[in-house]
């Protein structure tokens, strides 16, 4: 007598929201080539059970200011450039960034407080010297914010880029000028999928459409949260391919910024001689985190290091089936 | 949670006089008004009015002339049903209903199999209504199986433990919750559960409390559809609030605000 074995395959209702970001001069913008992403109609790399037309992506890091606080490892590879970000620009996209992330540090009040037509030359410089697609990231105070990307959000018009964050305490001037000047948005939440939920609905009230919307749900590197963080998302997903489309949304995931904070990536050799040589282990770090939230279903990666950014990567074209 | 909006009932005068006087007013006026409250299926029954089939024929074309809506196709005739089912323009469908007597058997499930259409079956037989948690479902589970090898199947199949007046008969109410934590074993996936809702509070003064307390206990028991009054504002929010307690869907503070917005767009 024959065996039969079930099929187990998984399918869902939903896809996730298929989110391009960039235009080219076609669609209004100077942009050489957009990153698109989402679409997926199945859980991670699930390539068996649906489809995943739009692999993730790495968004490189760029600020508006040197990142002083970038330990050596990381800060090497870029300490040519680091005081013009469209230099900056330009060797993460030798790199292999598939979108310049700027965040505009410089504007934080408490530390240079650059002024929004500062942030607009930066965006623009960056604009200038490289064809990727832009995320522009604030500074996170949330009055500064307000008054920056008024400006920024009308000098990039038709450039199509991410904008962020909103949270959910403060998202009315962000959606406002996103919504007058074609961009999308990051929606940020505190490592709580109710408030992930919520800011949601908040931007859909302001009349900002969902599939325009891309999920922030915090980051934490590894060994900080991280499986907190990944089962957030899991949920999340799991809601999203579920039919939930309030939770649909392509998800972001900023390691970089996370990674390079933690002592264990930081730490130099001398102080820790038992972790071994930093210049491994720091971008190992965070290509291991990567590698965990591509697992939880992350869409876009914000990086830091080329070598994490290198093997991030080919772990994607690898675990595709596209390489070796 | 499936919505069957029970409106469109000759049991109403309103809608009664309508079929009579084939007026589509009323009874376009109750499509809408149920559609826009969020039902996903409009229950659709001539009752007494007639036994004529082209006047079931009639409603149902009215009411898809109205809304989009898909119609839960309501009688106990045969010929009645199918004259609604082959009136329909490609929507989807519910048949209500067929009992576990063989003869409604062999009559109705055939007839939901051919339109492609969902079936109600409800949990009596020959012998009329059941008083006890077996026979509801020794009842429920016939149903299933004669569905089942007419090629329906399980998620478009929907058991109904029949719900009695709690004002008659107190007892029935938490045996019908029971019978409908058996019908969630009955297979993997289960069948849809459903109970026509509003015969728990027939002739009571709480009419609307005594409904939405019993639906969210049968919720938690494993009832996923309800023909209901789908009008009245504090039942609907009960059922949003058990799905977010049920956790079938994610907790938001706007979550009351997730489920209009949910319902508006024609549901799940």
């Amino acid at each position: 007598m024959g065996v039969e074995v079930p099929d187990v395959k998984e399918s869902f209702p939903q896809a996730i929201y298929t989110v391009t970001i960039g235009a080219t001069p076609e669609d209004g913008g100077t942009r050489a080539k957009v990153v698109t992403v989402g679409g997926e109609t199945a859980l991670p790399f699930h390539t068996f059970e649906g489809e995943i037309p739009h692999p993730p992506v790495v968004a490189m890091e760029v600020w508006d200011v040197p990142g002083e606080d970038w330990p050596d490892v990381v800060r090497e590879p870029f300490s040519e450039v680091m005081g013009d970000p469209g230099a900056w620009a330009v060797k993460c996209v030798e790199y292999g960034a598939d979108l310049i992330c700027l965040r505009l540090v410089g504007c934080d009040p408490n530390g240079a407080d650059k002024s929004p037509e500062d942030a607009v030359q930066a965006v623009k410089r960056v604009l200038e010297t490289v064809g990727v697609p832009l995320i522009i990231w604030g500074c996170g105070n949330p009055e500064k914010d307000n008054e920056v990307f008024p400006l920024v959000a009308e000098a990039v018009k038709g450039e199509n880029c991410l904008l962020g964050t909103i949270t959910q305490d403060n998202y009315k001037t962000l959606v406002a000028v996103a919504t007058a000047y074609g961009h999308k948005l990051i929606a940020e939440s505190p490592v709580d999928i109710n408030i992930a939920k919520q800011v949601n609905i908040l931007a859909m009230d302001a009349g900002f459409p969902l599939e325009k919307l891309v999920i922030y749900p915090s980051t934490g590197a590894l060994g900080y949260g991280i499986e907190y963080v990944y089962s957030i998302m899991e949920r999340t997903r799991l809601a999203g391919l579920g039919g939930d489309k309030l939770m649909a949304m392509p998800i972001l995931c900023d390691i970089g910024k996370e990674v390079w904070g933690v002592k264990e990536a930081r730490a130099p050799r001398e102080e820790q001689p038992e972790w071994g040589d930093e210049r491994l282990r720091g971008p190992l770090w965070e290509a291991t985190t990567a590698y965990v939230y591509l697992m939880a279903g992350a869409d876009i990666l914000v990086m830091r290091h080329p070598e994490a950014v290198r093997a991030t990567k080919a772990f994607i074209e690898k675990i595709l089936g596209r390489q070796g | 949670m499936i919505l069957i909006g029970e409106r469109i009932n000759a049991g109403f005068k309103d809608i009664a006089r309508a079929i009579r006087e084939h007026d589509p007013g009323p009874i376009q006026e109750w499509a809408r008004k149920q559609a826009a409250a969020g039902a996903d299926y409009l229950d659709v029954n001539i009752g007494a009015a007639s036994k004529d089939p082209a006047d079931m024929e009639w409603l149902v074309k009215v009411v898809q002339d109205a809304v989009p809506t898909p119609i839960c196709v309501d009688s106990n005739r045969p010929e009645v049903l199918e004259a609604g089912l082959a009136a329909l323009d490609g929507r989807a469908a519910l048949v209500n209903s067929t009992t576990a007597d063989e003869e409604k058997l062999e009559s109705i499930v055939p007839l939901a199999a051919k339109y492609d259409a969902g079936i109600i079956g409800v949990a009596m037989d020959q012998r009329g209504s059941p008083q006890d948690v077996e026979r509801r479902v020794e009842n429920g589970a016939k149903i299933f199986a004669a569905c089942v090898d007419a090629g329906i199947p399980p998620e478009k199949i929907f058991l109904d433990p029949i719900l009695m007046p709690i004002r008659f008969m107190q007892d029935q109410a938490v045996k019908v919750l029971e019978a409908i934590r058996e019908y969630t074993l009955l297979s993997d996936p289960p069948p849809h559960i459903s109970v026509g809702l509003s015969n728990i509070c027939s002739k009571t003064k709480e009419r609307s409390l005594l409904t939405r307390t019993f639906l969210v206990m049968a919720m938690a028991a494993g009832l996923d559809a309800a023909i209901c009054n789908v009008m009245d504002k504090e039942l609907l929010a009960a059922v949003a609030a058990a799905e977010i307690i049920l956790n079938k869907e994610i907790y938001s503070d706007d979550f009351l605000k997730v489920w209009a917005l949910k319902r508006s767009k024609g549901g799940e």
